[in-house]
């Protein structure tokens, strides 16, 4: 079923810790997330000014896929498959509070276009050129099995050749991600197991 | 490859509380869109669905103080589609919950369900759908903006397809919120008079709120549609903005088309997303054109409904399918003179023209684009 897919390169990331690949290529304890992430990005030295209009969701899956999508593993149409529990909550809370009062009432258009879960495949899909497959969804927790099997599914119906997929989520100054790149090149195996045992690393 | 089909359907909106008498409304011209005033007294114009009619219908299935407006909502539909179908819940039935914004109302202080601070995430309403049901495993939920419910349509496909499921129920919905409304307005997005899809005077959007449930099912059986091509395409160039050269559409019609194997002559009629924002439809009417579907009849539904997010690809598929079935092509309502650039083929009044295959598409903030093609099942 699974025959010559892979999990050609993967990273973690949660509040002051990157694993990139198995190795752990960043720590630094921040207040919150929206200063990790800051530091994050100094660190790659990634240049990027689009970053910084970004809410914190979208920052930590821009900053993967920053990781992920290298000029050697990047190939022609990558599918982007993202999933979390929190949705875009996080930026909700702020657009729910800037109305609670009519009195005290400024709704801002910066912050609702981030009311979107998959606001963040847009931005990855702008700055790496992807007119791809792209899909969001929600779990309680990261669903190995279904990631799994839709990742198969678009690489086996031709929609992709590859998949940059994975959990990223974002709720109440906590941050957590696991995003993974699967394609016909690699080492580890593309198969629910691994991306359990990947995860819980 | 395993075909799937789409072999039951439900809709709950301001024009009825199932398929047949949506339809009915449409095939007279009805529009659900009425005026309506804000907290702040302004006035807008909006599809909104009889709450109390809601509570009437679920006091017979449920407690209505145990779920919220959506989760009522949504219930009431899937079951009834689960008694339409006699389906039995297996081990191999799925369920997809397809939203954009899902409980949002409940982030809102004056919500009774303000303290329960776990029923604004989407897994949860996920769980009191699967739950109440029980649902052998737990609901997917696909959050992808306005696309939700017409991407629903393609993963169950999929799924299928893999293996995964041999049944999928798929219940799509979202409410209007004054969270939506303040975050619409502050794009200076909507519209003050009731939305106008493709027309010249279009003034913006008009919000509206459905919930819509199909069975997909590896088994077809008659007066079903099959799902023949489905696709979803990013444009890479804008998050809150579409594409001034409509690629995503463009490449995701094209995707649908080539794993239906048909040609754009094969396609009878286009359910257009048209929400009667200038760029939103100046995109499609230039994507169409590109792919050489300027002939083909199109409309918007969102006349009639307004624009209902995530929910409106799978309410606009089941107006599409009862469109196949009964060889009726309904017009695109507030449309009056052309205002794209491009030509593109609007259906002015309801007529009858032998259906046999329609094409699906819905695009939403974040860049997304997603084509479905249907086609009739003729065996007997």
């Amino acid at each position: 079923m699974n025959k010559n897919r892979y999990i050609q390169s993967y990273c973690r990331i949660t509040n002051n810790v990157i694993i990139l690949n198995g190795k752990e290529v960043f720590r630094e304890s921040s207040e919150d997330i929206k200063s990790f992430l800051k530091t994050v990005y100094k660190n790659f030295e990634i240049k990027y000014s689009k970053f910084f209009k970004m809410d914190n969701l979208s920052k930590l899956a821009f900053l993967g896929a920053e990781l992920l999508l290298t000029d050697e593993n990047k190939s022609s149409n990558i599918a982007l498959v993202f999933s979390n529990a929190a949705s875009s909550l996080d930026t909700d809370r702020k657009h729910q509070e800037s109305i609670n009062d009519i009195e005290n009432y400024f709704p801002s258009p910066a912050i609702f276009v981030y009311t979107l879960p998959n606001i963040g495949i847009g931005e990855i899909s702008i700055r790496h050129q992807l007119k791809s497959e792209n899909a969001f969804f929600i779990f309680e927790k990261y669903n190995a099995a279904f990631h799994h099997t839709y990742e198969n599914s678009l690489i086996q119906m031709n929609k992709a050749n590859s998949v940059l997929a994975g959990w990223v989520n974002v709720d109440k100054n906590t941050c957590d991600a696991f995003l993974y790149l699967v394609s016909k090149k690699g080492k580890i195996e593309h198969t629910t197991e691994n991306l359990i045992k990947l995860y819980n690393n | 490859m395993q075909q799937s089909y789409i072999t039951y359907h439900h809709i709950i909106s301001s024009l009825g509380f199932d398929s047949k008498s949506n339809f009915e409304q449409l095939k007279k011209s009805k529009s659900g869109i009425k005026k309506y005033q804000r907290e702040n007294g302004d006035e807008y114009y909006s599809s909104i669905i009889d709450k109390e009619k809601v509570d009437k219908l679920f006091s017979e299935i449920g407690t209505i103080d145990k779920y919220t407006t959506l989760e009522k909502m949504m219930l009431l539909s899937v079951n009834a589609i689960l008694k339409k179908s006699n389906l039995n819940i297996g081990d191999r039935t799925g369920l997809i919950l397809a939203t954009t914004k899902g409980n949002v109302d409940v982030l809102s202080t004056k919500s009774k369900f303000y303290k329960d601070k776990s029923r604004s995430y989407l897994f949860e309403l996920g769980s009191q759908i699967s739950s109440f049901f029980n649902f052998k495993s737990k609901a997917i939920v696909v959050s992808n903006a306005c696309v939700s419910g017409i991407l629903a349509v393609a993963v169950a496909d999929r799924l299928i397809k893999s293996k995964m499921y041999d049944d999928v129920v798929i219940v799509s919905g979202d409410l209007v919120t004054e969270f939506i409304l303040s975050g619409f307005t502050s794009f200076q997005a909507i519209s003050s008079t009731p939305c106008k899809p493709f027309s010249k005077n279009r003034r913006g959007i008009t919000i509206g709120e459905a919930v819509a449930s199909v069975l997909v099912s590896s088994t077809k059986k008659e007066s079903a549609v099959e799902v023949i091509g489905t696709a979803s395409c990013n444009d890479a160039n804008h998050i809150s903005g579409p594409s001034r050269t409509g690629e995503g559409l463009y490449l995701a019609v094209e995707s649908a088309l080539k794993e239906a194997q048909v040609l754009i002559d094969d396609v009878d009629y286009i359910s257009a997303h048209g929400t009667a924002t200038n760029f939103n439809d100046e995109m499609e009417a230039i994507a169409f054109s590109r792919l050489g579907m300027s002939e083909i009849p199109l409309n918007s539904l969102k006349g009639y409904y307004g624009h209902t997010l995530g929910a409106s690809g799978l309410l606009e598929t089941i107006i599409g399918i009862e469109s196949l079935n009964q060889n009726t092509l309904i017009a695109s309502h507030g449309f009056d003179e052309l205002g794209v650039s491009k030509s593109i083929n609007v259906i002015k009044s309801t007529t009858k023209k032998p259906l046999n295959i329609f094409l699906k598409t819905a695009s939403g903030f974040g860049g997304c684009n997603t084509a479905v093609l249907f086609k009739k099942v003729i065996n007997k």
